[in-house]
């Protein structure tokens, strides 16, 4: 414990390096996942503002709406739609995972790639209805 | 000063803190839950995104809506709390910057909860006064 080191560890292990793994799928799919989930994390401060400025009146509500349909405000929209589609599909990828199955490098690429696929044509699929609706 | 402590001394505190499988199962739950309460949340949302002031506080006026609302904020925000704890305690080493964003993380989802449910039921008992 005499060798304490500037990372703050104490000398205890920390979690494998990033620099010696090769990058592949599963890696993406799984910094995927908690980069969407920080997405998510903004996401739900965002959905508490709306419901707040709901509550606030139909001025403030407006306004939020206003700012929602910018096109800034749109294309976090997508993005958080985007974020959860994924972080749900991949969430029940884990589900699966936890009863011990699917860890066959080859099935874990395999539903890697299907959950992003489908987060992308789950977003694309929900924006073409909002936006060719004439809804936004 | 160590070399005074016994090694059942030294050893404590050290292990595992007793609280990760209460953690592993929250996690899933909140998780499983909000598979079923998110689907509903995005059909929701997409109905909503035509719907001016009058028609969205009539919507969640009935109890189908605002009871699912609430149970989607208490179940969200628990289930990101987790999340952000896990990504604190990976990635922040410092002891004092750790525990100050582990207590800010629990701060924002109990206001964000409280404030989200709390707008939810202002909106649901209002008496359409606006």
């Amino acid at each position: 414990m005499s060798e304490a080191r500037a990372n703050g560890s104490g000398g205890r292990p920390l979690s494998p390096h990033m620099q010696v793994w090769r990058w592949h799928i599963t890696m993406l799919g799984s910094i995927l996942h908690r980069a969407t989930g920080v997405a998510l994390y903004a996401g739900a401060l965002i959905a508490t503002g709306w419901a707040a400025s709901l509550a606030a009146g139909p001025d403030a509500y407006q306004g939020y709406c206003g700012l929602l349909g910018s096109p800034l405000g749109k294309l976090v929209l997508i993005g958080l739609t985007f974020s959860a589609f994924y972080h749900m599909a991949n969430g029940v990828r884990h589900l699966f995972w936890d009863s011990g199955r699917g860890f066959v490098p080859s099935t874990a690429n395999a539903t890697t790639a299907a959950v992003i696929a489908f987060g992308v044509v789950a977003t694309v699929a929900v924006w073409a209805y909002v936006l060719l609706s004439g809804a936004a | 000063m160590a070399g005074y402590r016994t090694p059942l001394g030294r050893a404590r505190g050290l292990g595992a803190a007793k609280h990760g499988v209460g953690h592993f199962i929250k996690q899933r739950l909140t998780g499983a839950a909000l598979v079923v309460l998110m689907l509903w949340a995005i059909s929701a949302a997409i109905g909503l995104s035509r719907a001016d002031f009058a028609s969205t506080t009539a919507w969640l006026h009935s109890a189908w809506n605002a009871v699912p609302a609430a149970l989607l904020i208490g179940t969200a925000f628990l289930h990101m709390s987790l999340g952000m704890q896990v990504i604190i305690e990976d990635y922040i080493q410092t002891p004092l910057a750790k525990i100050s964003l582990l207590a800010l993380n629990a701060f924002v989802c109990w206001a964000g909860a409280a404030i989200g449910v709390f707008s939810i039921l202002k909106v649901a008992f209002g008496g359409g006064a606006y």
